[in-house]
């Protein structure tokens, strides 16, 4: 078993075109961390230079948003569902 | 070119007029891989506020799943302005430029009698306006099939 990473459509250019890929680790940034060795450049666009979320991307562990979880700290585990999505937003 | 029946336009500049002063946003869904927008979903402006808009984070979790499960594509993401043009700002750019697939329309409510409908597509940081042909309203169930994909 594994984590399953749903990817949007402007990141898949890093996953080779896949819509969803598998990893693994304790925490969301362990697993974007094992993400990244796969599909290089991947995490830079997901966390910011400070290690927190890009605030242009939404992250959902199974069907919550992570920012009220315990951000990029968040515990993860074998099975869950972790999708990623485009903030939509502007002024 | 962004085509878009005379019904869809006028739900979101009521929309906008209804939000207004606040800014107000929402999408237009449409068959996948058809570029056509059918089906329109005001969404909430979580920023309640007159100079920016944010998406509901779930609100727009749940809208992927509803968009996907339908086999659907956002055609259009659609905001206000409400003391301004209705040309992208430098935070529509930034945010613009993670959906380069949705033809990105702006209205702008300044003037309250005059309407500014306008279509955008931003990609990598650039703005390009686009043609807005606007189709008679039309059952969409007869009118689907006949029309023409986007070139």
């Amino acid at each position: 078993m594994a984590i399953e990473v749903r990817i949007p459509t402007i990141l898949r250019s890093y996953t080779g075109g896949e819509k969803a890929v598998e990893g693994k680790g304790d925490t969301l940034a362990d697993l974007f961390a094992d993400l990244d060795a796969r599909h290089g450049g991947l995490r830079e666009r997901l966390v910011g230079g400070d290690g927190s979320l890009n605030r242009f991307v939404n992250v959902y562990l199974n069907d919550e948003d992570v920012r009220f979880l315990g951000g990029i700290e968040t515990p993860v585990s074998d099975g869950d569902v972790v999708t990623i999505l485009p903030a939509v937003a502007g002024g | 070119m962004l085509r878009i029946r005379q019904d869809l336009v006028d739900e979101i500049v009521a929309h906008a007029r209804r939000d207004h002063p606040d800014e107000a946003c929402g999408v237009i869904t449409g068959p996948a891989g058809s570029d056509r927008p059918e089906r329109c979903i005001p969404m909430l402006n979580a920023a309640r506020s007159p100079t920016f808009f944010e998406f509901d984070s779930q609100d727009l979790f749940r809208l992927y799943r509803d968009v996907d499960d339908r086999d659907e594509e956002i055609v259009v993401i659609y905001h206000s302005h409400t003391a301004t043009e209705a040309y992208p700002s430098r935070t529509d750019v930034q945010f613009g430029s993670l959906s380069p697939d949705s033809h990105w329309v702006l209205v702008s409510t300044r003037d309250p009698d005059e309407v500014e409908f306008r279509s955008f597509r931003i990609a990598d940081g650039e703005v390009t306006e686009e043609p807005v042909e606007v189709l008679a309203a039309s059952p969409l169930s007869e009118a689907a099939p006949e029309s023409s994909p986007s070139q």
